[in-house]
Formats: structure tokens, C-alpha cells, sequence
């Protein structure tokens, strides 16, 4: 798992490549030191396929991550850069290509989500670049015929005990000569220089003056650009069409069917959304067009009626009697992602085989998807991953890959597909609605009895044909059923529904609407218990000293049970997800018209060692904003098959002037790293329902949170 | 909620649809300090006259409502939602995108957003970066309120509102002392 090929196949990749694209790729380059996939080169020394380095003394590290914001082209760099000792001014990073030599480890293909890049690379990259370095030690001892061991590499230079010294670039022909060691061994993290370091980040420079290429940005030449009509609701399919209006737009070329609908194929996107616009499409509605969602609501509160599928059994909650009870159902909604880059790609379909250009977390699988649907050798498709305008989650989804493909392979042409903005929010790929029956009890100390607990929602995995077809879908109840607190009697079960709207992973995927569930419950048994919620979470947490130490850093740094502003209150929430533990303080008011104001918002967090801490730091924030979206805003409803929202207008998300301040502690840790770009997300809504609940007494057990809510 | 409307009255967008033609005709841009001849319909939208005509891709699309403000440039100075603004409709005005902010990436804006290591994605920030340079030019030293009222219009799904708030700080100070 933590190995990778000592002499991968970079080199035997680019020889595919060129067959596949007619030519070497040419790596779109920026500002900064980043660069799109490209050709390899004269770099002397590539000991794998994480590292190039040239005679120059040029340094070019490749990441086998997509870059959605979340850092992975700074943070992994910086493992491969601490253990192979390389110069951090010198370092240049370039995004890899697909091949299998950039799997994913934790997923066994190349793939980018679940908070995985930092712990799936810890072990590999930090191997790959200790044993480069032992390489370049060996071949400079070599040459001043000493011993190895009177020699240390240093900021990409070897130095012998004599004050010789050669840099790496002077080293890079001999080195690649060296037998490749299999016991390099790895830094003694007190001498880390690189890792644990808030670096910059290497592609800020490109993402300040307009020259960072995002996948709306590939431009060459011949492109067209392709807008598709699609289904109006849910399930509705294509009858017949008529391409007349749209072929009489100027710059409209071709009108062509895919899968996904009837594409409008131009010169450009203004013609093609135009032509889009004006065409006549007739569509059969489909046996489920008749969609609403207080219909979906009603069918998935009476399947909560019958059992499901055992996710958690501890003791008997049958037989448990405690010395009070008490029973709540909670819900969450349908949601989209909303990244600011509505999805598209690029597709050039030739004899000689499948080029795309695409902002996708999931290139293993874009080549796979595509040479199963086109039958091309899956050596003859390329795919070059650009900068993403956000991912979270979305992203890994094929739609919008395979309609570029098919649109350029229908018109003979280099195509961009497009989504609107409202195509994008309508696309059926959303975060599970999910509701949730809990059962509590207290025992006459006021201590968790029993939770008994069974959520009815779709199966994501399912949908992703990535997980077991049948059976428990863990996300369905991940954040729940890890239920911290000590409890003699648990038991979780999912009963599954499916209402027919497309879900998808959706940043924190379960735990996104579970944690919810679970930390406003703990909120109810504490407040039944007439305990502060803060100190009854503290005392049930023994068994779990992580969550505990978030948690009191987090209520100490938020100076929890201290006077607050008169229409203030606090809320408190933690929750472990993808490895890492969080737990966030916040700190609420009405407004006049009752909608719920966040002011302040404290985070602890400990994630075993950082990579970045200042990306981490960032990623936290940003978990927090995109939560808060969801706890206020975040809803996608149906009536009569059609999605009801469309862009950001009825779709509101957080804005600047409604973000609050927020704090993030990290807690310091000797652990190996796991996941920072989701953990921020799931405390957050159950922190704020807390801290209103404080406020107003009113428990609000539906998300999002509305004005009516809370008004007294 | 009303957030888009109230949204839309904060953006200075142009809407003079009413006069202009869908027939091709050449219209003639001043784009950071250049002339450009383009030969599109005339209601097509700046955004894409920039983005696909001109192959200036660092003018985001995120909305095509002007509810986003990704598409930001500056028109005459002020800050413009080119997916709402007929390129007619700026025909002879001064037109700066994110692409002629700076010479050198270097406008105390910029420098500021380095300095904090603002972008995540960065997808939206170019439309960012060209509000928080319209408010400058015209508020030297901006309070959080007038920081909210000014970038209410751009939206992050990164959520990076707290680094743009102590960027924008950051680079009127160093306007004041000379940029």
C-alpha cells in the first residue's frame, strides 16, 4: 500500500500519450510553479514517477491530485520535497497524467475525494523522495570515492565531510545509474524543514492575474462549444426534436442527441446557449415525472416505520428501560454543490484515439468510463486534468466527460461542453435528503440510557456504482452510528429509500446531514439532563480522548460559559469524520426579522500532523463556510418532477457579509496525518441549531433553518 | 429571502438591450488600453466576447445572472458584471479585466491577495480581486461594512470571505503608502 514502482511507467505512459494524442502533450504552463501534464523531457533523473530532475538543478515534482482548492499541489509536493531534501525555491510542480503509476492508494485508482490525499500519499511520496535522495547521496560518493556514509544531502546539494560538495542537477546522469534502494530510510520528523510548514502555496500566483487554466479555459484550435438541452424533470426522456430555430442562431454548426439530451454545438458558448435556447424538443414526462417533494417527504417519514438494515448493536435497546425517554425526527434536504465552475470538459475523439481536457477529481476513472463506452483502448485515452473551480464531490461524477466525448465524436471535432449555470444546480446530482428517528433515554443519573436511532435516505454509494450493489451503505449513517458518547445500549439501522432523484457525494458526504442528527440529539439529552451541553458531552467522552480534547479546546478558546452580548448564545458540536476530529463553538443572534446571524465561529481540530497548517487552517474555514451555507440556505425541491431552483438567486449561499470570524486550533499531534478537506463541514449545523436553541428554546429538527424557525 | 435583488441593486450593471441589434456588426473595445474589433451580435454578452472572441479566459462564468460576480471587470472604473453587459453597450468605454489590472501582477490588490494566500480554487477570484480594486480606487481605507456592501456581489464556494476581508485591510495600507 505504501510503496510505489520504483521505475513506473512515466516514461512508457508518454509513449501511449503520443499515440493517443497524434503528438507529445504540451502542458499548459502559469505563473507560479505549476504546470498542466507534459512531456517529460531530458530530466535525467526520474527514480519514479513523482520526480524529475534536470541538469539545471531543476526540481519538477509531480502530483497525482486534483487541485480543488484544497491544496494538493503545495501539501504533496512538500512530502516528496522534505525527504528527498530538495531546494523549495527550486521546486517546480506539474499535475501528473493518467496512468496507474498516480492511484489513488486508498481507492486502487486515480481519484481525488473523501479527504484522502495527504493520508493516501504520507507513506509513498516521502518514500519516493527518500530514496531519490539516497540515490543522489550514493552516486556523489561514487564519484568522490568516499563512503556514502560521510556524506548528507541538503537543500538539493550532497556535501562530503571534506566541504566538497555537488548539486543535484551535477548528480543527475549518475544518479540515474544507481540501483534504486528499497530501504531509504525516512527523516526523523524533528528535522522536517518543509513538512509542517505554512508554505505559500505554489498555484496562488496563476490565481491572482486571470492566467490559471480551469476547465472552462482550454482553448485550441478548431474547438467548438456544446450546450445541451436537458430533461425538464426528473425521468423525462427525448421523443423527437427540432433543430430548425436552433441551426438559424449564427455560429450555430450542429445539433446533435447524446445521452444527456440534445446538444447545440457552436463556435462559441453565446451561440450555442442561444441555440439551445431556441430549440424545439418534445420529451415523453417518464413514469416518475410527477415528483414533488412533499411527497418524497411523506413516503420517507412513513418508511421510518419499518426496519432496516443493522448498521450498530450494543446491548439490548429492547429490553433497556430507562428512567426517561424521549423521541425526535430530524430531516435534511436534497442539496446541490454549486462550485463556482459550472461543470464542463473538453473532448477530441479521433482514429487515433480520446483526448480530454477536463476539471475532474476522478482521471482513472474518466479513462475507464470512456474506453468502456467508446470501445477505445483504455492506452488510447488521455486525460488531462486542469485546475478545478471547486470539486466537492461533484467533480468525481462521468456526465459531463462522457457528453464531451460523445458530442465531439458525433460532430468530427474538438468540443466543450458547457453547463449553464441552471443545467449545473438541475443536473440530479445531490446530497441524499435523509430524515432520522431517534430514540434517547436517561438513566436516573441523567445519563445516556439507550439510542435507539434509524435513518430512511437513498444510497450514494449505490448510485455511484463505486460501492457493494445491496447491503448497508455506510454513508447513509456515517456520523451517526459512531455515536461517541458512553451509552450502555446503541442501535443504528438504515432503512433505505429511493425516491429516484439522482444523489451524489456531497462534501462530508453522510456526516453532512448525520452529525446533525446526532450532535443536536446529544444537545436534547443533555438539556433533558439540566446539564450544560459542553460539560454532558465532557463526561461521556472518556473512551474517546480525541473527541474530548477538541471539544474542551474548542469551548476554552471560545470561552464557553463566559458572558456573551445580550441576544447571543452559544451552540457546541464534534464530530469525527475521514480520521480527524472537530468540534466548533458558535456564537449566534436573531436579526430584527428573525433569521439566524452567525458572528463567530471556533474550531478545534486535530488532524495528526500537518502537512500545511496554514492549508489547513484555510480548508477549515472553508468547511465551515460551505456548512453554514447548507444549515441556512441549502435546499433543492421538487414539484412535479422539476428541480425548483436554478442558480443563485433561489439558491442562496453565504456571502461575505453574512461570514463569520472564525478561529481555527489545531491540536498538535505525533499521528499520521487523515482527512482536512471535509472535517470542518459536519459540526457546523448542529452547532448552530444548538446555539439557537440556547437563544430561542426552539428546537428546529429540519435543515435548512428558516425565519420562521426562530421568530418569538 | 430578497438576497437577489438586493444583490442585483448593489451591481452596476448596464442594461441597454433595448437599442441594440442581434445582427453582426463590428463594435469596436477599448480592453486594458488596447482597441479591439469584434464581429459578434450585439447583445452578445462581454463576458463572452472576452472568454471566446478575444480568448481572454481569466473573466470567470459562474451565474450568467449577474448574481455571482465571478465575471467582474471595470467599466469606466466601476466594478461591472460582464455576463449581464451587451457588448454594444460598452462600446468607447475604458474596460480593464483582471488580465490589465497590473503590468506585472503587482496592483497593491494582488499583492495583498499574495501576501494572505487568499485563493483556494480561485475560480472566482479574478471577479474578487477587480471588486476589491473598483472599492479601493474609490475608498481608501474601507470599514468591514463597507467591505461587505462593495463584495456582497462575489461569491466564494470556498468560503475564503475572512482572508478576502483581511486582504482588502492589508491592500489599502499599502495604497496609503503609495501602492
Amino acid at each position: 500500500m505504501n510503496a510505489i514502482p520504483s521505475n513506473p511507467s512515466r516514461r512508457e505512459f508518454l509513449q501511449t500519450a503520443a499515440v493517443a494524442g497524434g503528438g507529445l502533450l504540451v502542458g499548459f504552463a502559469m505563473p507560479g510553479r505549476w504546470t498542466e501534464a507534459a512531456d517529460a523531457g531530458s530530466a535525467p533523473f526520474q527514480p519514479n514517477a513523482f520526480i524529475r530532475i534536470g541538469t539545471d538543478d531543476s526540481i519538477t515534482l509531480i502530483v497525482s491530485m486534483a487541485e480543488m482548492g484544497q491544496g494538493v499541489l503545495t501539501s504533496l509536493p512538500q512530502l516528496l520535497a522534505e525527504d528527498l531534501e530538495a531546494d523549495w525555491r527550486r521546486v517546480r510542480v506539474e499535475q501528473a497524467p493518467v496512468d496507474a503509476a498516480y492511484n489513488n492508494p486508498i481507492f486502487g485508482m486515480q481519484g481525488t475525494g473523501g479527504s484522502t490525499s495527504v493520508r493516501a500519499f504520507w507513506d509513498p511520496l516521502r518514500h519516493a523522495g527518500a530514496t531519490a535522495r539516497e540515490m543522489l547521496i550514493t552516486a556523489a560518493a561514487t564519484s568522490w570515492g568516499v563512503d556514502r556514509s560521510s556524506c548528507h544531502a541538503r537543500d538539493g546539494v550532497v556535501h562530503h565531510a571534506s566541504g566538497k560538495k555537488l548539486t543535484y542537477g551535477a548528480l543527475a546522469a549518475s544518479a540515474s545509474k544507481v540501483a534504486v534502494p528499497t530501504d531509504a530510510p525516512l527523516k526523523d520528523p524533528k528535522d522536517f524543514r518543509i513538512l509542517g510548514k505554512a508554505l505559500p502555496r505554489l498555484d496562488s500566483p496563476g490565481k491572482i492575474n486571470g492566467s490559471a487554466r480551469f476547465g472552462l479555459d482550454v482553448r485550441m484550435p478548431g474547438l467548438l462549444t456544446a450546450v445541451i438541452a436537458r430533461p425538464p424533470a426528473v425521468g423525462a426522456k427525448v421523443t423527437g426534436f427540432d433543430a430548425k430555430r436552433a441551426k438559424a442562431v449564427a455560429g450555430v454548426k450542429h445539433v446533435v442527441q447524446v445521452d444527456g439530451g440534445i446538444a447545440v454545438v457552436a463556435d462559441g458558448f453565446w451561440a450555442a446557449k442561444t441555440g439551445r435556447d431556441a430549440l424545439d424538443v418534445q420529451w415523453d414526462p417518464g413514469t416518475i415525472s410527477g415528483l414533488s417533494s412533499k411527497d418524497i417527504r411523506a413516503a420517507m417519514l412513513e418508511r421510518l416505520k419499518t426496519p432496516g438494515l443493522v448498521a450498530r448493536t450494543e446491548g439490548d435497546v429492547a429490553t433497556a428501560s430507562p428512567a426517561a425517554t424521549l423521541e425526535a425526527v430530524y430531516e435534511a434536504p436534497y442539496l446541490a454543490h454549486a462550485c463556482m465552475e459550472p461543470m464542463n470538459a473538453t473532448a477530441s475523439v479521433t482514429d487515433a484515439g480520446v483526448e480530454i481536457w477536463a476539471p475532474t477529481q476522478a482521471a482513472g476513472v474518466n479513462r475507464a468510463v470512456i474506453a468502456k463506452i467508446t470501445g477505445v483502448a483504455p492506452e488510447r485515452v488521455s486525460v488531462t486534468t486542469t485546475l478545478l473551480g471547486g470539486g466537492f464531490g461533484r467533480r468525481f461524477a462521468q456526465d459531463f466527460v462522457i457528453a464531451a466525448v460523445q458530442v465531439s465524436k458525433a460532430v468530427g471535432a474538438p468540443v466543450k461542453v458547457v453547463y449553464t449555470r441552471e443545467d449545473d444546480m438541475r443536473g440530479l446530482f445531490y446530497r441524499p435528503a435523509s430524515v432520522a428517528r431517534l430514540r434517547g433515554g436517561l438513566d436516573g443519573a441523567g445519563k445516556p440510557a439507550l439510542l435507539d436511532a434509524r435513518v430512511a435516505c437513498p444510497s450514494v454509494m449505490q448510485a455511484s456504482g463505486m460501492g457493494p450493489p445491496t447491503g448497508l451503505d455506510e454513508t447513509a449513517v456515517e456520523g451517526l452510528r459512531e455515536w461517541p458518547y458512553a451509552t450502555p445500549h446503541v442501535h443504528v439501522e438504515w432503512s433505505q429509500h429511493e425516491p429516484g432523484v439522482g444523489v451524489w457525494f456531497w462534501r462530508s458526504v453522510g456526516n453532512s446531514q448525520n452529525a446533525f442528527f446526532a450532535e443536536s440529539f446529544i444537545d436534547e439529552l443533555a438539556h433533558a439532563a439540566k446539564q450544560d451541553p459542553f460539560a454532558y458531552r465532557r463526561a461521556l467522552l472518556d473512551k474517546h480522548p480525541r473527541h474530548r480534547a477538541v471539544l474542551e479546546l474548542a469551548a476554552s478558546k471560545a470561552g464557553w460559559g463566559s458572558p456573551l452580548a445580550k441576544g447571543r448564545a452559544r451552540g457546541i458540536a464534534v464530530c469525527e469524520s475521514f480520521g480527524s476530529f472537530v468540534a466548533e463553538v458558535v456564537e449566534a443572534s436573531l436579526r430584527p426579522d428573525g433569521t439566524p446571524q452567525v458572528h463567530r465561529v471556533v474550531c478545534a481540530v486535530d488532524c495528526g500532523m500537518t502537512v500545511n497548517p496554514g492549508i489547513v487552517r484555510r480548508q477549515v474555514q472553508s468547511a465551515v463556510i460551505y456548512g453554514l451555507s447548507a444549515a441556512l440556505h441549502g435546499e433543492i425541491t421538487l414539484e412535479g418532477g422539476r428541480i425548483q431552483q436554478k442558480n443563485f438567486d433561489d439558491y442562496p449561499v453565504v456571502r461575505i457579509d453574512a461570514a463569520p470570524a472564525i478561529e481555527v486550533h489545531l491540536i498538535a499531534s505525533t499521528e499520521k496525518p487523515t482527512g482536512i478537506g471535509e472535517p470542518g463541514t459536519p459540526p457546523i449545523a448542529p452547532a448552530l441549531g444548538n446555539a439557537l436553541f440556547a437563544l430561542t428554546g426552539k428546537r428546529v429538527r429540519r435543515l435548512p433553518f428558516k425565519t420562521q424557525d426562530f421568530a418569538v | 429571502m430578497g438576497l437577489g435583488s438586493v444583490r442585483q441593486r448593489r451591481t452596476q450593471v448596464l442594461h441597454l438591450a433595448a437599442f441594440v441589434s442581434l445582427e453582426p456588426t463590428v463594435i469596436t473595445l477599448n480592453i486594458n488600453g488596447q482597441t479591439h474589433a469584434v464581429d459578434v451580435p450585439a447583445d452578445t454578452p462581454l463576458l463572452w466576447v472576452l472568454r471566446d472572441t478575444l480568448g481572454m479566459t481569466g473573466t470567470k462564468f459562474g451565474c450568467g445572472q449577474a448574481l455571482c460576480g465571478a465575471c467582474t471587470v471595470h467599466v469606466n472604473g466601476a466594478a461591472t458584471r460582464a455576463c449581464t453587459t451587451p457588448v454594444a453597450a460598452v462600446a468607447g468605454s475604458k474596460i480593464t479585466t483582471i488580465e490589465g489590472l497590473s503590468a506585472h501582477s503587482d496592483h497593491p490588490v494582488q499583492r495583498a491577495w499574495l501576501q494572505h494566500d487568499v485563493p483556494q480554487c480561485g475560480y472566482c477570484q479574478s471577479g474578487q480581486i477587480m471588486s476589491a480594486a473598483a472599492l479601493l480606487a474609490q475608498n481608501k481605507a474601507p470599514t468591514d461594512t463597507d467591505i461587505d456592501a462593495a463584495m456582497a456581489g462575489n461569491i466564494c464556494r470556498c468560503g475564503t470571505y475572512n482572508d478576502i476581508r483581511a486582504a482588502i485591510h492589508t491592500a489599502a495600507g499599502l495604497m496609503r503608502k503609495g501602492g
